[in-house]
């Protein structure tokens, strides 16, 4: 089956879900242009979006068109080419219509999982539950004749794990995209020695069509990103739990939510960013990956405790921030979480206090999003940004350092843990992954 | 004609053009244009009729019937005789030739002309659809996305072809240099507030890309997107003492030639505007004078190209020299001849139906030294100016030849 074949009959599990619904875009768009290729007329080509909600799905669709319609405007001058032969599409509004009807037309919004059953390729992307996965993939693998491909979005469970529970003989591979799936560059390709090489040759070929970045993670729980990403959070956490010995919790967790973002000239501060994913989900991955790692401890009791409080972050349909660890408007912080009290103090109360406990940044300081779009100058402001960090006494800094040195730990353990396949692969992954300005493993502080 | 008056250009360059927030509609513009004017002749009961040029705010704006606008702008102008004129970018000098003809007619003493459009309503990819409006319909299908940028950047691809492109790019550069920095000493310009240093690095560092956009122009050589209007009194003698204004603070049209090309045809030579250079020739004869005695000129640069190609066809350069010419800052504000003095289409911005009032209230302002900061020199020896409008690819053309009233 050549990959045109492969992509005739898809289906996405968990199309209406955030990754779920990028991956239905993604693909959506894939499967229209393959079938607008002259050598394509006539054939059908079908996406199914499952999902078993009725109302997430109503969402999708308006998500799908607004997205496509987006995308149309901005390829237009391909699409004119594309379809030159219509004598009736003249104005780019006739042929933006036309393409988003295309893409529309071949999503079948389901909430049944039958449909998979004449696919040839399974996206799955529902949640992170084993059981879950286990159920939904073993049902289509016995039902389906067509011996379907399937590509896991899972971003801790093991590969090989699901292969063995559902049964799949190796027809399963790891293929993580990054949130938003449509915006980041990102995809974690997760294979396993059962997988067939035509299979991995797909993913590669059908990840670069959708012009993303591949890094291979070898099968590890949490594989890179989270690898990285989790061990980064419990160090935040543990530095703030650390700092609240001192200082009041909520100003802790201002501070070190300063240190990760402004001293490490990150895009978010680490407990912006466990809001982002929501403080639910980095827990369940922590859950997930602990059970096969050997040497640490990957939990934290403050997730734990955040969570029995009902305080869970992630974003509203509208990809608004809900309050976490920080309190948001405009998806701006301007409060933090005290658990003693359940509610959210105001930044504004002691922030000029704790701005000057951390110390001033030093002068060299400039923003992440300042620094990460430099492109030529980049590499040597950050060099002597770090040089003046590395010299400075303030407990910003020091705590900067710590982290910092903490991040490169991290980075250099999933390489000789066999997570990554070289240094290279880490620093790739949190460059576009998690759009930091510079990898973990660097020299900077040496 | 006299009493002119500019809207701000409102479009992206301006601080406060914010495209997700509501913006002010067409007549908006229009009143504001058009009671500018009113206030300098003695308010509207001294107009005789008004006619208002615009493009396509049938589709811009989902507008059409703009005459019916001008009794809008004061109620005197009620049961006045109005006129709407359409021919592309230069409806706006359609509008001033409604009136001129009017005026010397003897149907009316004084008209007060408005150019308008707002075009910010839509994504550009749609109002590339509404601008190729310009163009045959019939070509349109095998034309370029962004139709017009793609008719212009072709005749760049023959300019390059024939002379060099490297060569011909030093010369678009300094027509957009120019553009900016004329526009930057003007306050209702667009790009008014443009505070890049190095120009020409921003401009080298923009190889035009035909996969983003088209492939013999990066979007410096285009002209702006633009929300605005114009307006100014056309008089005669009789109209301007009914008003009370001084020949010193009029201009006197010494010439003007319509020229219209066949739609239908493509351009006899991408590398000429030969429809412009039939227009200079004309008016120049009519007002019985060389290019050699125009102090300043506003053209039409709806892209960089054009500009070049305009000095060829006012006969300043040879063909295939305009590029050197203007790389030279001839047309710069202090050069031989001052060009697009505060920044044209790409540096003021380029309301299409508007237009073609704007060049005229931008002449009358340098020939009367009203133009402030961007007033250059009108030595006493050459004391002539010139508007060029210009309307589809080189198809509809009104060029016009000016002095101050009082010579």
């Amino acid at each position: 089956m050549n990959y045109e074949e492969k992509l005739q009959n898809v289906t996405v599990l968990g199309a209406a879900g955030k990754m779920g619904s990028g991956i239905l875009l993604l693909t959506a768009v894939e499967m229209a242009d393959l079938s607008l290729k002259s050598e394509n007329k006539g054939k059908t080509f079908c996406l199914n979006a499952m999902d078993v909600s009725q109302e997430g799905l109503a969402g999708l669709m308006k998500y799908l068109k607004d997205q496509v319609m987006k995308l149309a405007e901005k390829k237009t001058v391909v699409l004119r080419h594309t379809y030159r032969e219509r004598a009736d599409l003249i104005e780019n509004e006739d042929i933006i219509r036309e393409y988003v009807f295309d893409v529309m037309n071949i999503v079948r919004p389901v909430t049944t999982v039958e449909s998979a059953y004449n696919s040839s390729l399974i996206f799955e992307a529902v949640i992170e539950n084993l059981d879950l996965k286990k159920k939904l993939l073993s049902q289509i693998n016995e039902n389906n004749p067509h011996m379907p491909w399937f590509f896991s979005n899972t971003s801790s469970i093991p590969i090989h794990v699901l292969d063995n529970a559902a049964k799949l003989d190796g027809r399963i591979l790891g293929f993580h995209f990054y949130n938003p799936p449509a915006v980041q560059r990102l995809v974690e390709l997760i294979t396993t020695p059962n997988n067939s090489t035509e299979m991995i040759e797909f993913a590669k070929n059908y990840a670069r069509n959708l012009k993303k970045v591949v890094v291979l993670s070898n099968d590890f729980a949490g594989f890179i990103g989270n690898g990285h990403f989790m061990r980064d959070a419990l160090h935040g956490i543990h530095e703030a739990e650390r700092l609240a010995k001192e200082v009041p919790f909520a100003e802790a967790v201002y501070m070190m939510n300063k240190v990760s973002q402004d001293f490490l000239i990150r895009p978010m501060g680490i407990f912006q960013l466990i809001d982002y994913v929501g403080i639910d989900v980095v827990q369940f991955i922590m859950k997930v990956m602990n059970p096969y790692l050997k040497d640490e401890d990957l939990h934290s009791d403050l997730l734990d405790k955040m969570m029995n409080m009902g305080v869970k972050g992630g974003q509203r349909s509208d990809g608004s921030q809900k309050d976490g660890f920080l309190k948001y408007e405009r998806n701006k912080p301007v409060g933090v979480y005290n658990p003693v009290t359940n509610s959210y103090v105001d930044i504004a109360e002691f922030q000029v206090k704790c701005d000057e406990k951390l110390g001033g940044l030093p002068d060299s300081w400039k923003p992440w999003k300042i620094v990460n779009f430099s492109k030529d100058k980049k590499e040597s402001m950050l060099i002597s940004y770090f040089n003046e960090l590395k010299a400075g006494k303030t407990l910003g800094a020091e705590l900067a350092k710590k982290y910092h040195i903490r991040s490169k730990e991290i980075g250099n353990k999933l390489v000789s843990d066999k997570v990554a396949n070289n240094k290279e692969d880490v620093n790739t992954v949190m460059l576009t992954g998690f759009f930091h300005a510079y990898g973990p493993v660097n020299e900077y502080m040496s | 004609m006299a009493a002119g008056y500019n809207t701000v250009s409102m479009g992206t360059g301006r601080k406060e053009f914010n495209p997700k927030k509501e913006r002010a509609g067409l007549e908006y513009y229009i009143k504001e244009a058009g009671q500018g004017t009113l206030k300098q002749i003695g308010g509207a009961k001294n107009v005789d009729e008004g006619s208002i040029g615009n493009f396509m705010a049938a589709r811009f704006n989902k507008q059409g019937h703009l005459a019916g606008f001008i009794p809008y702008i004061d109620e005197e102008l009620q049961w006045k005789p109005c006129i709407r004129t359409e021919g592309a970018c230069a409806s706006g000098a359609l509008a001033l030739m409604s009136g001129m003809k009017s005026v010397l007619a003897e149907t009316a003493e004084v008209v007060l002309t408005v150019g308008v459009e707002v075009q910010n309503t839509m994504k550009a990819i749609y109002g590339a659809d509404v601008l190729a409006g310009a163009g045959w319909f019939k070509n349109r299908k095998n034309g370029h996305a962004y139709f017009f940028p793609g008719q212009f950047s072709d005749r760049a691809k023959a300019y390059y072809d024939k002379y060099g492109m490297e060569y011909s790019r030093k010369g678009m550069k300094q027509w957009f240099v120019n553009a900016i920095e004329n526009a930057r000493l003007c306050p209702t310009a667009q790009e008014y507030e443009n505070k890049v240093a190095d120009l020409g690095g921003l401009y080298d560092g923009m190889t035009p890309n035909g996969k983003a956009f088209v492939d013999s122009l990066n979007v410096l050589d285009c002209s702006k997107v633009s929300d605005g209007a114009s307006a100014i009194a056309i008089m005669s003698e009789e109209g301007l003492k009914r008003c009370g204004i001084q020949k010193s603070e009029a201009v006197q049209v010494m010439g003007y030639a319509q020229v219209e090309r066949n739609i239908t045809d493509d351009p006899p030579d991408k590398t000429e505007l030969t429809t412009i250079k039939k227009a200079v020739h004309r008016t120049l004869e009519m007002a019985g004078i060389t290019i050699n005695d125009l102090a300043t000129i506003e053209v039409h640069d709806c892209f960089s190209i054009a500009g070049i190609l305009s000095t060829e066809a006012l006969g300043f350069a040879e063909p295939g020299k305009g590029a050197q010419f203007v790389a030279d800052r001839n047309t710069a504000r202090d050069g031989r001849i001052p060009i697009n003095t505060t920044g044209g289409l790409i540096g003021w911005g380029h309301p299409t139906g508007g237009t073609g009032v704007h060049q005229a209230v931008t002449i009358w302002e340098q020939l009367t030294g009203r133009a402030g900061a961007a007033q250059v020199n009108i030595p006493a020896g050459r004391p002539y100016g010139m508007t060029i409008n210009m309307g589809g690819d080189d198809v509809t053309v009104v060029a016009i030849v000016y002095q101050r009233g009082d010579f």
